[in-house]
């Protein structure tokens, strides 16, 4: 298949997943791609609803996704899935092993599963996974869930890119409830914990109450008091009261008017991250070893000071400030 | 030589096959060899196997077998695989592992799959089979895009 993006796009439209996959990887190839990609997609986005399922390693959000992506199915909703693992730092390299959990929905036709790797983003998830999420929204998904590794202050990325964020936590944590305290627990809508047949569930549910009651300022300010929701991952019915949190969190953003807010400040904060980026590429590009090493010796020889510097940089960069 | 972390491989095991050792071995080494690995888990149709292959557009497909199947399982994946427009050695490299008497490796050979690695493979030789294989298809070809 070629990569002709205009004819890539237009297969996608249709429904067709080798395009669907073949547009996921030119996004991720880098930014010049990406760009040409998200161009051509932009008009067909923007139905898809974003749920983003974060949480401890080992908590069970692959197995939760997988009864998750059943109860959608039987509501008639196509539905993406997007798994963020982490790459490692030392090889380079990953192991993406999320969607063995799904594996029994790879055949539905009304299912998209696919795995991405960081590739160095330390955010949670990868630097292409908006965009591994427009696609999907374009392709004609309904319901689309990113499932990833969230742990405290660092991983927050998923908040910037769910409509809702499900944490998941199971019993007995103790310590690793205070770890992901700050952070995490701030922005979730909707808490889990999972592995509810197992002891320690009632002390978890309080320790989490005891942060949300804590926060209470700004859930009463938003106006949404995020749930707390016991899960046992092995049946249905036992994630089934997560399904419902999920869809009352968005009967409420929708409501609300508070979806479009967010979806605004999205927008947003896309469009200065890209122009920011291009600034940096200019100067990048623009600036000549020279130009910075003669500026450089003139603050050490005490000449001009740094900010001085810098000005002079961005003159011989095209910046005007 | 292809960037390897540009490179997604599917470790796939299909039929009913639990021993999924060597498979996670291998797994293993080419993640640290700077690949890019998805692992499907074991008891794999191959349906689900071309699906996964396709939804992760995977440049290659590792397929590994014990349980003496691979004679109706391993071309039944390449048909389908080709139905959905991947021809093995142009759009998608196939190498299989596991017990294949030599025989069928052949057999298995001339219907598409790259390389058959016996039990004792070093995992260095699957590494520079897989750099190979792959500097060969269209998507990695310096004209492309």
């Amino acid at each position: 298949m070629d990569d002709n993006i205009r004819e890539l796009v237009d297969r996608l439209l249709e429904g067709d997943r080798r395009a669907a996959a073949r547009l996921i990887t030119l996004v991720e190839e880098g930014p010049s791609t990406a760009r040409e990609v998200v161009e051509a997609l932009h008009p067909y986005t923007g139905h898809a609803y974003i749920v983003g399922i974060t949480g401890l390693p080992g908590s069970g959000k692959s197995t939760l996704l997988d009864k998750l992506i059943t109860l959608a199915r039987r509501e008639g909703l196509k539905v993406g899935v997007i798994a963020v693992d982490p790459t490692s730092p030392f090889t380079g390299g990953a192991i993406l092993g999320d969607r063995i959990r799904m594996q029994r929905h790879s055949t539905d036709p009304g299912v998209f599963i696919r795995s991405m790797a960081t590739r160095g983003s330390l955010g949670g998830l990868a630097r292409a996974t908006d965009d591994a999420v427009k696609v999907l929204d374009a392709y004609g998904c309904d319901v689309i869930f990113v499932e990833t590794v969230g742990v405290g202050q660092t991983e927050v990325d998923i908040v910037k890119t769910a409509d809702t964020v499900v944490l998941v936590t199971v019993p007995g944590l103790g310590d690793d409830v205070q770890a992901i305290k700050a952070g995490l627990m701030e922005i979730a809508d909707v808490f889990v914990i999972n592995k509810a047949d197992r002891e320690g569930v009632e002390m978890t549910y309080m320790e989490i109450k005891m942060v949300i009651e804590f926060e209470r300022e700004r859930w009463a300010k938003s106006g949404w008091e995020p749930p707390v929701v016991s899960t046992v991952a092995f049946t249905l019915s036992g994630v089934r009261p997560l399904w419902e949190a999920i869809k009352k969190h968005e009967e409420f953003l929708k409501s609300s008017g508070k979806l479009m807010e967010k979806r605004r400040k999205r927008v947003e904060e896309e469009v200065k991250r890209i122009a920011i980026g291009k600034v940096r590429e200019a100067m990048e590009s623009r600036l000549m070893d020279e130009d910075i090493s003669s500026v450089v010796n003139a603050v050490l020889e005490r000449r001009i000071g740094p900010y001085s510097a810098a000005d002079v940089l961005m003159r011989k960069a095209g910046i005007s400030v | 030589m292809v960037e390897r972390s540009k490179v997604r491989i599917v470790i796939a095991k299909p039929g009913l096959d639990g021993h999924d050792r060597g498979a996670k071995v291998v797994a293993r080494a080419l993640r640290d060899a700077g690949y890019e690995v998805i692992y499907t888990g074991i008891r794999q149709t191959p349906e689900q196997i071309v699906e996964t292959v396709v939804q992760e557009d995977a440049a290659v497909l590792g397929i590994s077998i014990l349980s003496g199947a691979h004679m109706v399982l391993i071309p039944k994946i390449l048909r389908m695989l080709e139905e959905r427009g991947l021809k093995p050695n142009e759009d998608i490299v196939v190498f299989v592992g596991g017990i294949i008497p030599p025989d069928d490796a052949e057999e298995l050979k001339k219907l598409g799959v790259a390389e058959v690695f016996g039990p004792g493979t070093p995992l260095s030789k699957t590494i520079e089979f897989v750099d190979r294989a792959v500097s060969k298809l269209k998507r990695f070809q310096e004209s492309n895009g």
